[in-house]
């Protein structure tokens, strides 16, 4: 027997499963880092931030068409990075003194809330930001984002892994487009969710029928759709421009809850497919969670064994989730083309689609955390935007690592742990 | 099929059970059906249906025929054409190997793309920093920076899946994205951006520090440089680390059946981390191919896709370094003769692509070959990476 072999298996398992007053060793651990980054983001605002800048910031908070005009937000930069950097610093200690236990991750959030306002205030000092612009921009960019991470989780609850989605998105918005040139928005927004329901299909008939690896035919379907979009542009729609003419679907002010300050024009003063996907994560949290198709999909992905014991087909559930799935990623990919410039361009979705799939981890395979979390990420993708034109000397490359960062941080369980579906991936083979 | 250790001392039974089983086939059939049929008919049906796909975008069946032969005249149509698909071949190998490697190990590596990126930079970084060096010191410096920063981004995904469990798939997905957004950041800082200008492209590396081309001196245009024996130096090495040493064993076993390696007393969290090293500094490495042996210098995207062309290979080679070998000149191939027929016959070079993902679903799933062909074909399709939820 060589020697290789010799040792003891060195893995030790901890049973942890019980919640208990006392911490252990690595919870206190956990808290003391944790604690340490927010004494750490705290001295950040105070050495970088608090000696480079005087004067006042301005945050524009109405645009000119609000019914209600709010005055725009002056605030000293001095004095108010000096407070956030207190606020920081006394989470911080407070965390590392004693820890803030099962609120920690709630309190790390809002420290990092709080140091992005501080760079927020830093960064537009002697200048003037329109807020509300901004946060119009959240939204409407955190709408593919918040749906493409929908079509994940439709999937993966019934126990398929999609990791497709950037393929969907980009087959919709190419659909979208050239029906909507053809034929109208409307005919666009159908055509580019049946591309999405068609691409599903394919992704189920080979998960489930041929029990293909479900990440190998996520791949190739986004190398599929990227080729075949990009072919068909530089074949077809760079001879006929008027396939890539779309129109664009109007924002539309919903009366009464458009002219609350802030959130009216935030939300309420979209386009029509920002407000579909308002409905959808709304009707799929409901489906999920309050009727039986949802008991029995959500079954199917946790135990499809048992699932099919007591009689329900783990194929069909599977194939439905799916294709529906698919469909929400389809009409996501309108938006692309639809929903802002009303033409297609080779590879436009640019990997909002992994975003979405980042979306849903974060969000721990629910709508409503999903949506959170897209609405996090569309705003770190707007404040990049905003950045950029503010000139500030804070390269926005690390704005746009941040959402893939946090999903690193969330799968290893550094702060908190999001849980998959139990079946998630594996194929299911009827005995 | 069982595993034998290389002195006989252990074998390994495969976890053939339901639930999360490995590699089943993949990695242990060795019938030449399996290995060479099914493969070649997936090609040509892909062909096919690239054919069709042509036709149904307003061109006629000649057109077809034309950008087809336009395909095999740039791929290996004259000595030109051999170069070139040499060329695209050499990276190819090598992220094909860093998908095999660890699809070995049982772990499904989606990072070649951002391995390959920061690889590629630590290359270009040591390929310009260094003046006055003789080649044979700084050549070998820059490969070495390449392989180190590979190996360092395939640490993370690695060390993460053995210390927390974290999925690789979605952790080297995001490292991808990550990468990717650290070029274009590293390309803009004053360290690598190149002197008077402000688009991001970085400095030019040293000739020092270049691969030689291999046949520059019959014609300037022929790129395909020393990278090459690299790379199929790097095949052999894999093909002898998996099959022939007590760790290639290791990684075979873990990716067997993980729960029968920690019970014979393999650390599989050590396997995990190797392996995803292993696979980091050989995506690195072809990194360093394209940086010092293709474009000499380091743009946004230098990446190419080549990490994802890495799967297909990987998978078309059935994750055998030889069988990863053949696929990357295959995939060259199309590669070079898809430039061609884009410049020749009016047929863009995406169709390549197509092609190429359609190559994919039918090597995967071959019972959906074997139903077009009658052939018979095992039923049972690949299955290798662990669902997340394990």
């Amino acid at each position: 027997m060589s020697e290789t072999y010799e040792k003891p298996p060195t893995e030790s398992y901890e049973v942890t499963g019980r919640r208990t007053k006392e911490l252990t060793r690595g919870q206190i651990k956990k808290a003391r880092i944790t604690g340490i980054v927010m004494l750490l983001l705290s001295a950040f605002v105070v050495v970088v931030f608090i000696p480079n800048v005087s004067g006042v910031a301005t945050f524009g908070l109405s645009t000119v068409d609000d019914t209600i005009q709010l005055s725009a937000l002056v605030v000293p930069v001095t004095a108010s990075l000096w407070v956030l950097a207190m606020v920081l610093g006394f989470l911080g200690a407070s965390q590392f003194v004693r820890g803030f236990q099962r609120k920690s991750t709630l309190i790390l959030g809002i420290s990092f809330g709080v140091f992005v306002m501080a760079m927020m205030v830093w960064a537009t000092a002697g200048q003037e930001f329109s807020l509300i612009s901004m946060l119009v921009a959240t939204v409407a960019r955190c709408t593919p984002i918040a749906l493409g991470a929908l079509s994940g989780i439709l999937c993966e609850r019934s126990g398929v892994v999609n990791i497709g989605i950037e393929g969907m998105l980009l087959g919709g918005a190419f659909t979208g487009v050239v029906m909507g040139s053809l034929l109208g928005g409307w005919v666009g927004l159908l055509a580019a969710t049946l591309t999405g329901g068609v691409l599903a299909l394919l992704l189920a008939v080979l998960a489930v029928n041929f029990r293909v690896d479900q990440i190998i035919i996520g791949v190739v379907i986004n190398i599929l759709v990227l080729g075949l979009t990009s072919f068909l542009t530089s074949q077809v729609l760079v001879k006929s421009p008027e396939l890539n003419d779309a129109p664009i679907f109007p924002a539309i002010k919903i009366p009464v809850l458009a002219d609350i300050p802030i959130i009216g024009p935030m939300f309420f003063n979209q386009t029509v497919i920002v407000y579909g996907m308002y409905v959808l994560v709304g009707s799929v949290t409901y489906l999920l969670f309050r009727t039986r198709w949802g008991l029995r999909t959500r079954a199917v992905g946790e135990n499809p064994k048992a699932a099919d014991s007591l009689g329900v087909s783990v194929a069909k559930v599977r194939y439905l989730a799916v294709i529906y799935g698919g469909m929400v990623g389809g009409f996501a990919g309108a938006w692309f083309t639809l929903g802002t410039v009303g033409r297609f361009d080779e590879g436009l979705t640019g990997g909002r689609g992994f975003i979405g799939l980042a979306a849903m981890i974060f969000g721990a395979w629910n709508p409503i955390g999903a949506f959170g979390a897209a609405l996090i990420f569309g705003f770190s993708e707007s404040l990049e935007e905003k950045f950029a034109l503010l000139d500030t000397p804070i390269p926005t490359e690390f704005l746009a690592m941040a959402p893939y960062l946090v999903t690193i941080v969330v799968v290893a369980g550094l702060v908190g742990r999001a849980r998959p579906p139990a079946a998630d991936g594996v194929p299911y083979e009827k005995e | 099929m069982s595993l034998t250790s290389p002195d006989g001392s252990i074998t390994i039974e495969p976890d053939d059970g339901p639930g999360p089983s490995f590699l089943r086939k993949l990695t242990t059939a060795t019938d030449w059906k399996t290995a060479f049929v099914i493969p070649a008919l997936a090609v040509f049906t892909a062909l096919v249906i690239g054919a069709i796909i042509i036709m149904l975008t307003g061109s006629s069946f000649s057109q077809m025929i034309e950008a087809y032969l336009a395909l095999l005249k740039g791929s290996v149509g004259s000595l030109r054409a051999i170069s070139a698909t040499l060329t695209e071949a050499t990276p190819l190998i090598l992220t094909g190997l860093a998908v095999a490697v660890a699809f070995r190990a049982g772990l499904f590596n989606i990072g070649g793309e951002g391995q390959l990126l920061i690889g590629g930079m630590f290359a270009v970084l040591v390929g310009f920093s260094f003046t006055g060096l003789p080649w044979f010191v700084h050549l070998p410096l820059a490969i070495v920076a390449a392989i180190v920063g590979g190996a360092l981004w395939g640490f993370i995904p690695g060390f993460l899946k053995a210390k927390t469990g974290a999925h690789e798939v979605i952790v080297t997905i995001m490292l991808n994205y990550v990468a990717y957004r650290l070029v274009d950041y590293m390309l803009k800082t004053e360290l690598f951006q190149r002197e008077g200008r402000n688009d991001p492209i970085s400095k030019s590396v040293e000739p020092s520090a270049q691969l030689p081309a291999l046949l520059g001196w019959l014609d300037p245009a022929m790129k395909v440089h020393l990278g090459l024996f690299l790379a199929l130096g790097a095949a052999f090495v894999v093909n002898w680390l998996l099959f022939r040493t007590n760790t290639g064993f290791e990684f075979r076993a873990v990716g067997a059946n993980p729960s029968a390696a920690r019970y014979a007393g393999m650390s599989v969290a050590k396997v995990y981390i190797l392996v995803m090293m292993l696979a980091g500094a050989l995506a690195g490495l072809a990194g360093a191919g394209q940086v010092l042996g293709v474009l000499d210098r380091a743009s946004p995207g230098f990446n190419a896709g080549l990490g994802f062309d890495g799967i297909a290979v990987a998978l078309l080679g059935r994750s055998n370094p030889y069988g990863v070998v053949m696929a990357a000149l295959l995939f060259g191939g199309l590669n070079a003769g898809g430039q061609y027929m884009q410049a020749n016959a009016d047929v863009g070079i995406d169709l390549i692509s197509v092609i190429q993902a359609l190559i994919i679903i039918f090597v995967a799933a071959p019972a959906l070959i074997g139903a077009i062909y009658r052939v018979k074909t095992d039923a049972s399709s690949t299955q290798i990476s662990q669902g997340w939820g394990a």
